[in-house]
């Protein structure tokens, strides 16, 4: 048998830090590891015993690029186990800064971080100097998301407006009407790279997903809905633990997601648009069809498609709420400490964001369970690598290596929210 | 090094303060702000970086290292005339710290007229708040010089 042996030491352009070890004898995958070593930061841990309404700020630091879905998830929860309505107005608010989040994230990943690999170039600086237009265009969409953010969240990461019950302040309908020019264009821009990335080359990869994500009859799902997949399951969010497990693995400080039966599942945006895609707009869906793409897309590298598409949605979404904003009055609902239990699941730009607390009469934190998007995804990280590999056993070291990187990053993984690094090991017995 | 007339340059702190060392970017520009200073705290991602290039013609950045120096060791670049190399700053969110922003914008002409960068070396980027001894000392000496004359420096 021929023994090949191929490191990566650091994977770049995602965040947080791990490794892989992929071990081959001859043509077979004998082993396939997404290694996550971070150690973990314990918020399910400390959370206990804070006051509930803390809850919200805590578990934003978990993430510097998706705050928002774990305020939300957070606040949702808590909200439920106080056993607090919020408001119309408010629930608006929130899917709009949540807008903002989809925007910033998903254009930073497909146009400043994933694009590289399709077009051979080691990062985005490279694109600068070989396409600058393209890279000004991302920094500026990416900037209307951001510009979303700080309006209604007070700042553009870790946002300070946002807390149980609703907002500390209701935004200026001004400042929140004033973001609907740059918003039109950003609608624009993400179809204009949507419809300039189907020219890349895609490897022909195709595989049988179980999409997992938030399901709605109405809307394109972000901050409501039922639990769905394109395989019949159509679950209450309260019934999460009943059909999904967490199992600890040796080579993981994350857990790993799994359906109770132990299959692997995927979640994020392929999973959201195959399970929603009547939900998108007419606009949106002809982006998508122009880009060449089904209501299912089932190829994991054509996933930067799917966010392209995400990011004009986000994008009309928010132009859509801003021009009906009317300030929530009050700002918030105020909430009393109850005994409860809460639950809640938004979609965060990489998946479903569970969150669980019990709360005490005092309104401490009694228990608290986070499952974030990547933890859900790294066992099928894991088997779509096995695929990918078995598939490639023609390419060179260097090609293998980079192949694997490009597969890893159709997740955008955010392994600091997981837990936090990558190295990547080849060995080919 | 000053804009123009009256006008001094714009301190952007960049790091976690959570994270020990690697909020002496921070650290420094607080100081600074509460001498009066102009400054801004630099989280997330490095493209909004970017957008403050954007608007200011005469920015200092300061940012933990690690490149194997020794700890509180001091680092002084002038971006406009020396490229950063990546592997020398311990912030980078999701592989976008602050020298992919500034080579990017290199590559897209989009560099502040003026852009010096101030790198000290962390000791222990592990959770928590506080800077190390040595850190500290730097920090220190670097807001006094910055706080009496921020051109001679730069």
């Amino acid at each position: 048998m021929t023994e090949r042996v191929i490191q990566v030491d650091a994977l770049a352009r995602v965040e947080g830090e791990g490794a892989l070890y992929v071990r081959l004898n001859g043509p077979e995958v004998e082993k396939v590891e997404f290694r996550i070593f971070e150690p973990p930061r314990f918020f399910e841990a400390f959370l206990r015993g804070r006051d509930a309404h803390e809850t919200p700020d805590i578990t934003s630091r978990i993430c510097g690029i998706c705050p928002i879905a774990y305020i939300m998830s957070a606040c949702q929860s808590i909200e439920q186990a106080m056993a607090v309505t919020i408001s119309p107005e408010i629930d608006d608010l929130r899917r709009l800064i949540y807008c903002g989040e989809w925007i910033q994230s998903h254009t930073l990943h497909a146009a400043m971080l994933h694009a590289p690999d399709f077009l051979g170039l080691d990062d985005a600086i490279q694109i600068a100097q070989s396409n600058p237009e393209l890279v000004k265009k991302a920094l500026r969409l990416k900037k209307v998301g951001n510009s979303v953010m700080e309006c209604i969240g007070g700042r553009a990461v870790h946002p300070v407006n946002t807390r149980v019950g609703g907002f500390y302040r209701a935004p200026d309908p001004g400042a929140v009407h004033a973001l609907i020019p740059e918003l039109n264009w950003g609608a624009e821009a993400a179809r204009e790279l949507a419809l300039q990335f189907a020219g890349f080359d895609f490897p022909d990869d195709e595989y049988d997903y179980h999409f997992v994500s938030l399901i709605h009859p109405d809307r394109y799902p972000i901050i409501e809905g039922r639990i769905g997949s394109n395989r019949g399951l159509d679950i209450a969010v309260e019934d999460f633990n009943a059909h999904f497990r967490e199992d600890h693995v040796a080579h993981s400080t994350a857990l790993q997601g799994r359906m109770r039966d132990g299959s692997s599942y995927l979640v994020g945006p392929l999973a959201r648009y195959a399970n929603n895609f009547d939900r998108l707009t007419p606009a949106c869906q002809a982006t998508a069809r122009e880009a060449g793409l089904g209501p299912i897309v089932r190829n994991p590298f054509k996933s930067i498609l799917v966010r392209l598409i995400e990011v004009q949605y986000a994008c009309e979404e928010a132009a859509r709420l801003a021009r009906a904003y009317v300030p929530p009055d009050p700002s918030f609902v105020p909430t009393e400490p109850r005994a409860g239990e809460g639950h809640a699941c938004t979609e965060a730009p990489r998946g479903i964001c569970y969150h669980n607390y019990r709360v005490d009469a005092q309104g401490r934190i009694e228990h608290a369970q986070i499952v974030p998007p990547t933890s859900q995804n790294q066992p099928q990280i894991e088997a779509d690598l096995a695929r990918v590999v078995a598939q490639s056993l023609d390419l060179s070291d260097k090609d293998l290596k980079w192949r694997c990187e490009q597969t890893i990053r159709n997740y955008d993984p955010c392994i600091s929210c997981s837990t936090h690094f990558l190295k990547l090991t080849v060995d080919r017995v | 090094m000053s804009d123009g007339a009256g006008s001094l340059p714009l301190i952007i702190g960049i790091g976690n303060r959570f994270r020990r060392d690697d909020g002496v970017g921070p650290w420094v520009a607080e100081t600074l702000q509460n001498a009066g200073r102009q400054v801004h705290i630099h989280a997330g991602d490095g493209t909004a970086l970017l957008d403050l290039f954007a608007v200011h013609g005469d920015i200092i950045l300061i940012d933990a290292t690690k490149s194997g120096a020794a700890p509180g060791d001091l680092v002084s670049i002038d971006a406009r005339s020396a490229p950063l190399h990546a592997d020398m700053f311990h912030y980078s969110t999701h592989r976008f710290g602050l020298a992919e922003a500034v080579e990017t914008a290199r590559a897209l002409d989009l560099l502040p007229a003026r852009l010096w960068v101030y790198g000290i070396e962390g000791q222990d980027f592990g959770a928590g708040i506080g800077l190390s001894e040595r850190v500290e000392r730097t920090a220190r000496e670097l807001v006094s010089t910055l706080a009496a004359d921020p051109a001679d420096d730069a």
